[in-house]
């Protein structure tokens, strides 16, 4: 309270440090201060010997308890597993198009489906699911071998251009130039003609010509329409998306060397109910029929 | 402090204080602050508030697991936390005002280490009688039987209430009366019984034993507060121009010549102080200004015939006039000043920002997070889409329509993701994230630009509700 500064018999030493003419006493710590120094001593001698604590060589103890990291994950997963055993069961064992009916399993399938496709495709086809050149866009609605959930089933589970596996998609479109089907005034024809077909306009004389050689050597397998077969992977040649590019080089180039695509089969890496899981996360994009 | 030690050891044992009972209108003061605050601590989980048949009827829960506070009317969701920030910054406001008017208020009545301690206090006055008796079974150093059975019976009664204390708080975390059935018949969650272990044992051991220790060593409130205090501040102080100097009272007349103040050197300040000082020393840092030895030095005033106030509230500027024999100003002429005036202001502007937040709030919201991997999608006939998260969040207590639509470009439309239909149900008080598609068709505007301003409009069919939320279109610039 006063302003002189008063001192009392029973004050303790100051410690000689003075800021400002304040002075700091030399208190002395409380005893239980002291005991909970020793206390988290003694817990400390107990923790490294309970858990892993001093490093070594090769690696750090053990610890008594074996206690890990590594196998609290691996129990978290295998507790994750064991709870969606069921529906992963379910998944793996109901018609196809059930999944997409039931909102639950859909649900739960995508979500799931979404994991396993970060894991394995995104490589390929990005963590967007957007492609890339050769690669093909799995959000569009455009499908090369279909796209309800069986053709994405059995594409994802076989593959394409896959030895391996019988079942495998294969497309065989022929190397127009480099095989001299097509002589190269033919294929500058052709490659004119298709490019009308999705809209751009072009030399009205090499289009009419083209049309003859399409005619003759891809209705085969694009239909007459250029609307593609999806038994034969041949894709829609009239609409505005492309796999490879739609420029006038980018197609001189397909038309004469052709392009195989290829896909593993999904069947000896993944089990059923995942392969059904990033099918049914495909058909969600956007594009599912 | 203890006496003088001529080696100073560098660790004192604790000197345990033994605060005797007290009336006066201060004690009175905190026998009802104790009983209100922990009447309020222990009795709000049990208040029951109808929300209808889906949310929980609890007036105060923190529903963790569903991620919602509910307080009485008010329901906050997690994007709502700024008001609980808010309601912080206000306790903080709220604390420097009371701090820098009256000093360590909080320390002194509303703390509760200082209200559970007080309760402790009292159950140990009841079973081992007041500072006389404790100081008595203190010293005697045999353990008997009645010494035995005293301590038990204190310590049992201290953790039951330690364990109604710890078993309070997990009941604002979940239906109070299913958990409380759960945890006696042992089928409550692991977390409520550890954390009402821990409460139990910190209720226990600091009421019990630490006491004051946690004031002096473990806090560091009062610490921070000495910047909040200035020469206006009102603390506990002894009047010591008055009192000195002290001795025991002498019935001769007045004219003896040694001098003598007020202070008869009595000790009932000292004997009922919790934290074990001497006020008459001036302001310590121990002192949690409890007022107790206010309320002990008025009964012995009145008891000598001499006036009120020797240990009194004070503040530092009324010590000149104090000396010079002057009455003190008034306690408004403290209080009231550019310090506590600009706290007061600040606290009122939070509070008045939070209620005014709280009246605007709306029913329905939503948030829009265009996805940009990628940023738009060529469909086979030529038209691009784009792609947007949409969180739509329903605050009724039931389900609702909610309408989707895009204003902003004509040729913009809006889809959404597995459904024909342009509207979304949303379940009652939840949040429903739903992918949205924009398209606009081949050789459009939005189509061929970079980016397109737009907005999403979302609609609640049951009364017309809408929000709304500004983003852009990317299309294929070429």
């Amino acid at each position: 309270m006063s302003k002189e500064s008063k001192k009392f018999e029973d004050d303790p030493d100051t410690t000689g440090h003075v800021w400002d003419g304040i002075e700091e006493f030399d208190n002395p710590m409380p005893r239980w201060w002291l005991w909970t120094l020793y206390l988290c001593i003694i817990w400390a001698i107990g923790y490294t010997i309970a858990y892993p604590a001093w490093p070594m060589i090769n690696q750090a103890t053990t610890g008594v308890l074996g206690w890990s990291t590594r196998a609290d994950v691996a129990n978290e997963i295998a507790a994750v597993e064991e709870g969606n055993a069921a529906i992963n069961a379910k998944l793996a064992s109901v018609e196809l198009t059930a999944i997409t009916s039931d909102a639950e399993l859909n649900t739960y399938a995508a979500s799931a489906g979404n994991a396993v496709f970060k894991t394995w495709c995104v490589q390929c086809h990005g963590a967007g699911a957007a492609g890339a050149k050769g690669y093909p866009n799995l959000l569009d609605d455009d499908w090369l071998w279909g796209g309800d959930m069986a053709a994405i089933h059995t594409t994802v589970t076989h593959g394409i251009r896959n030895e391996d596996s019988d079942d495998a998609r294969y497309s065989e479109m022929p190397a127009f130039g480099r095989d001299e089907l097509l002589e190269p005034a033919e294929i500058d024809q052709v490659v004119n003609y298709v490019m009308s077909l999705s809209g751009d306009a072009q030399d009205v004389e090499k289009v009419a010509a083209g049309a003859v050689v399409f005619e003759d050597n891809c209705s085969s397998c694009h239909a007459k329409d250029g609307t593609g077969d999806r038994e034969q992977g041949a894709p829609n040649l009239a609409d505005a998306i492309w796999l490879y590019g739609g420029d006038y080089a980018t197609l001189t180039e397909t038309v004469s060397n052709a392009r195989y695509g290829v896909m593993p089969a999904w069947n000896t890496r993944l089990t059923e109910w995942q392969i059904r899981a990033v099918t049914a996360y495909v058909h969600q994009l956007g594009g599912g029929e | 402090m203890s006496e003088s030690n001529p080696s100073p050891s560098l660790y004192a044992a604790r000197e345990p204080v033994f605060p005797k009972e007290v009336s006066g209108k201060f004690r009175n003061l905190k026998w009802i602050i104790l009983a209100v605050t922990l009447g309020i601590y222990y009795l709000t989980p049990w208040i029951r508030w109808d929300r209808g048949p889906s949310l929980p009827d609890q007036a105060v829960l923190l529903d963790l697991a569903n991620r919602r506070f509910y307080f009485f009317w008010i329901e906050i969701w997690p994007h709502e936390f700024y008001f609980v920030a808010g309601l912080l910054i206000m306790a903080g406001l709220g604390l420097f005002l009371f701090t820098s008017a009256l000093g360590r208020v909080w320390c002194g009545y509303a703390c509760p280490q200082t209200v559970w301690t007080d309760l402790y206090i009292l159950v140990e006055r009841w079973i081992d009688g007041d500072r006389n008796s404790r100081l008595r079974l203190h010293r005697q150093k045999k353990l008997d039987l009645r010494k035995v059975r005293l301590r038990l019976t204190k310590w049992t009664v201290w953790l039951l209430i330690g364990l109604a204390t710890g078993g309070a708080w997990v009941f604002y975390f979940a239906d109070a009366p299913t958990l409380l059935i759960d945890l006696i018949t042992g089928n409550a969650h692991p977390a409520a019984y550890t954390t009402m272990a821990v409460l139990t044992a910190t209720t226990f051991f600091f009421g019990g034993f630490a006491r004051e220790q946690i004031c002096i060593y473990a806090c560091p409130w009062p610490r921070i507060q000495a910047a909040m205090m200035d020469e206006d501040t009102l603390v506990v102080g002894y009047r010591e121009w008055r009192g000195e100097p002290r001795g025991k009272l002498r019935k001769t007349s007045p004219e003896a010549e040694v001098p003598q103040g007020d202070c008869i050197d009595c000790m009932a300040c000292v004997n009922v102080c919790p934290v074990g000082i001497d006020i008459r020393e001036g302001q310590q840092m121990e002192c949690i200004t409890c007022a107790l030895c206010i309320d002990a030095c008025d009964d012995i005033m009145d008891k000598i015939g001499k006036p009120r106030g020797l240990i009194d509230y004070m503040a530092v500027s009324d010590e000149t006039d104090g000396r010079a024999g002057q009455a003190p100003r008034n306690i408004w002429k403290h209080i009231l000043r550019p310090r506590t005036i600009m706290y007061t202001t600040l606290w009122m502007l939070v509070g008045f920002g939070l209620v005014f937040a709280l009246f605007i709030r709306a029913d329905i919201e939503l948030t829009v997070a265009p996805v940009r991997n990628p940023t738009f999608v060529t469909l086979s006939d030529g038209s691009i889409r784009n792609t947007y998260d949409v969180q739509l969040r329903n605050k009724h207590g039931e389900q609702r329509q909610f309408q989707l639509s895009v204003t902003g470009d004509p040729t913009l439309r809006l889809q959404i993701e597995g459904t024909p239909y342009a509207s979304v149900p949303v379940a009652a008080n939840a949040a429903h994230q739903q992918r949205v598609y924009v398209i606009s068709p081949k050789g459009t505007a939005p189509s061929t630009r970079d980016a397109t301003p737009f907005r999403i409009w979302v609609e609640d069919n049951a009364n017309g509700e809408r929000a709304y939320k500004d983003t852009t279109f990317n299309g294929k610039e070429n």
